[in-house]
């Protein structure tokens, strides 16, 4: 067998659409999931049941499917209740943030409890509300430590994007079966996606080492 | 108008579903047992002394921790069996890509566990003779397995939801089940949703466990701390 | 004759030079205590012994035996297989026990027995139940470690070590870790160990109990051997300046 890469070369405009497939989903994901993520979070934390039980239920739900199950649940299943079609954007993107949301949640959750209690006092002693202590004194410290988490999550939404391509999304993955059943060179397609995934993650995953470790210094 | 659920055709198909959970179950546990042996050796080669061991072994555990797992299974189902001339069958790739994922995964929970063993267990073990294997088997690991089984377990659960990818090449675990039956009856709707929650069913199930396991250790680590 | 001979004994960790050429001789029966100040080299010295820490330099002779051989000169290089050896003929007691907390108390003494001599179990029970009665825990054997106080953690660790019949004991400062009213047992222990007539060093700040139990002191300085005689010579009238600053500053610990 040998190795032949002009054939994925050749097919260059068909990897960078993959590329950026790849790219706008994981933004949208991010950005969904970590921001939904931290509202869940506040209310594992919260102490009201109304909205620390749907936060709990959301989290375990999510947390305890399959995010593939997730996404094919909105892109077959989801319809039927909707008078609209849903994208294969919109289906992978719903599983996908939805999951995270569930996930990142409980790394907001953790860095919050981790907080002094000492903290609250002092931003309540000052006259500020819970509100207000949680947004100018808690948060601040608390996502430093949350950091390397949060990140590694972002890695993993990345990794996840490829389940987009299970409902024929355009993402690198999806390419990358193009570019093999077209040119029958699967080896060569196949190790070219795996190769441009560790270009993008490789250096995201040294930097989340950079900060554990960095965090582990300072604590 | 409001849509009529009617999950009559789904449990018409429900052995169709039962067969392709005990695949799900199948792959996840053979892929566990391959991955845990095989995360020990790579674990115990990362912590070698050896560059020439612990080189090689550090990067195959950052690739695989490093690339996505579907990513990782089309190569292992489409371009490996062309490139060394052999047949694989939907499960083989599975369980090969699996047991290398998750053995990257367990490697570094093996090397944490191993590394926060303090060293007078080994000054310990040495001091009455034993060899460096003899310690890591006798004194170091069982100690070391015991803080481990939580992050296990946690791996565990991830591998056996990660198993769901086997879908994407036709093996038929519970999600292809799933999407067979939700084609032939045009009941996507009725069938996902017992899919998702059969998988929900299974996998809190082992979440909970888990958490038991968790509690406990902690409770009897605090006592055992001096 | 000589049970054991140092000879060049040297040791480095990176650049910081922890023993300097030592030369000791160790004969039958001896009982050497030894003393210095903190990060003398004590501990390092002990361990270069059992080759817990490899030799930087030097040559350590067993039963007039030299062990491992010279790769280039001044440099030794040994095989595992037989440090394990040197380890079961030289027996060594910690400052932190350093206890399997996974096995009982009659497990932790059974477990050289077992995994390295081999020994079938209900053997190994019967010999490790006699070395613990002798430390005077008869009635602890099915004991764990997170149940036993520090001087009877100690006293376990004592019949671990005795159980592999070594020819000579290290204990590394075998009651710093221990409550004062938990000292004496252990030092009880040991005496009776030196009344048997076994050869054994011992670092030690228990000032008192070296100077009635030892045959020899020697007192480390730099990593050098500073001052060596009796404990009459040593403790008693010592010649050398920093080792009557050091005794001054452990007056605490009378004779
Ligand atoms: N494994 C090691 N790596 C690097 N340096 C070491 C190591 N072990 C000991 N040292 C250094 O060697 C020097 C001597 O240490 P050693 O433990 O032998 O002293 P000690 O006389 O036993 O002291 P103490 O009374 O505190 O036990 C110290 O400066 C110590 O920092
Ligand atoms: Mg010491």
């Amino acid at each position: 067998m040998k190795w032949d890469f002009t054939s994925v070369f050749a097919n260059t405009d068909a990897l960078l659409a993959g590329a950026a497939g790849t790219l706008r989903i994981f933004a949208i994901c991010l950005v969904l999931g970590l921001s939904l993520g931290l509202v869940v979070g506040l209310g594992r934390y919260a102490r009201t049941w109304w909205f620390y039980l749907p936060a709990t239920a959301f989290v375990e739900f999510f947390r305890n499917t399959p995010v593939l199950v997730q996404i094919l649940w909105f892109y077959f299943a989801l319809p039927m209740l909707l008078p609209f079609e849903i994208s294969p954007l919109m289906a992978a993107s719903l599983g996908i943030s939805l999951n995270s949301a569930a996930f990142s949640a409980e790394i907001y959750r953790a860095g919050i409890q981790s907080i002094d209690r000492g903290q609250w006092d002092g931003a309540r002693a000052l006259g500020m509300r819970w509100a207000q202590a949680m947004r100018r004194i808690v948060l601040p410290q608390a996502i430093k430590r949350m950091l390397p988490a949060l990140t590694n999550r972002a890695i993993e939404i990345f990794k996840m994007t490829t389940l987009a391509s299970a409902v024929a999304y355009v993402e690198l993955l999806q390419q990358g079966k193009l570019i093999a059943s077209l040119n029958y060179n699967p080896i060569e397609a196949y190790t070219a996606v795996a190769v441009i995934f560790l270009v993008f993650l490789w250096p995201l995953v040294q930097f989340t080492y950079v900060l554990e470790r960095r965090l582990k210094r300072d604590e | 108008m409001a849509y009529q659920w009617d999950f009559t055709p789904v449990l018409a198909n429900a052995p169709l579903l039962a067969q392709g959970l005990l695949n799900t179950l199948k792959v996840t546990g053979t892929s566990l047992v391959f991955g845990l042996a095989l995360g020990l050796a790579l674990a115990l080669l990362r912590l070698s002394s050896r560059r020439t061991f612990a080189w090689p072994a550090g990067l195959v555990i950052e690739v695989f921790r490093t690339t996505p797992p579907l990513v990782q299974l089309f190569w292992f189902f489409f371009a490996l069996p062309l490139l060394v001339g052999i047949e694989m069958t939907a499960f083989m790739a599975a369980v090969v890509t699996f047991s290398i994922q998750s053995a990257a995964f367990f490697a570094e929970v093996f090397r944490g566990g191993i590394v926060s063993i303090e060293r007078g267990q080994w000054d310990g073990a040495r001091a009455i003779g034993m060899n460096h294997g003899q310690a890591l088997r006798r004194i170091v690991l069982p100690q070391a397995v015991k803080r481990m089984i939580p992050a296990f377990m946690e791996r565990a659960i991830e591998l056996m939801k990660t198993t769901t990818l086997v879908a994407t090449i036709s093996y038929a675990d519970l999600l292809f089940a799933a999407n067979e039956i939700a084609q032939k009856t045009f009941r996507p709707l009725e069938t996902f949703t017992v899919a998702a929650l059969i998988y929900f069913v299974v996998i809190f199930a082992f979440s909970l466990v888990a958490r038991q396991f968790e509690r406990r250790l902690a409770v009897s680590g605090e006592s055992t701390v001096r | 004759m000589s049970l054991l001979r140092v000879t060049g004994l040297t040791k480095r960790f990176g650049t910081n030079e922890v023993l300097r050429s030592i030369d000791l001789e160790v004969r039958q029966g001896e009982r050497i205590a030894i003393l210095g100040a903190s990060g003398s080299g004590k501990s390092s010295l002990l361990r270069c012994l059992n080759f817990m820490e490899l030799p930087t330099a030097g040559v350590i002779e067993l039963d007039g035996q030299p062990l491992g051989r010279e790769r280039r000169p001044g440099e030794r290089i040994y095989r595992e297989s037989e440090l394990t050896q040197v380890r079961q003929r030289i027996g060594m007691v910690f400052q932190q026990f350093n206890l399997f907390p996974h096995m009982t108390a009659v497990g932790n003494v059974m477990e050289g027995l077992r995994t390295v001599r081999r020994m079938p179990k209900p053997a190994a029970r019967i010999r490790a139940e006699a070395e613990l009665k002798r430390v005077g825990l008869g009635d602890k054997a099915d004991a764990y470690p997170a149940h036993l106080s520090g001087g009877q953690k100690q006293r376990v660790a004592i019949a671990r070590a005795l159980a592999m019949d070594p020819e000579m004991l290290l204990f590394d400062e075998p009651t710093s870790a221990l409550d004062p009213e938990l000292v004496g047992e252990v030092l009880g222990v040991i005496r009776n160990l030196a009344d048997e007539g076994r050869t054994m060093l011992l670092v030690t700040h228990e000032l008192g109990f070296a100077y009635h139990v030892a045959t020899r002191v020697i007192f480390l300085a730099d990593g050098t051997i500073h001052e060596s005689g009796t404990p009459d010579e040593v403790l008693k009238n010592p010649r050398q300046e920093r080792t009557r600053a050091f005794l001054a500053s452990h007056k605490q610990y009378s004779l």
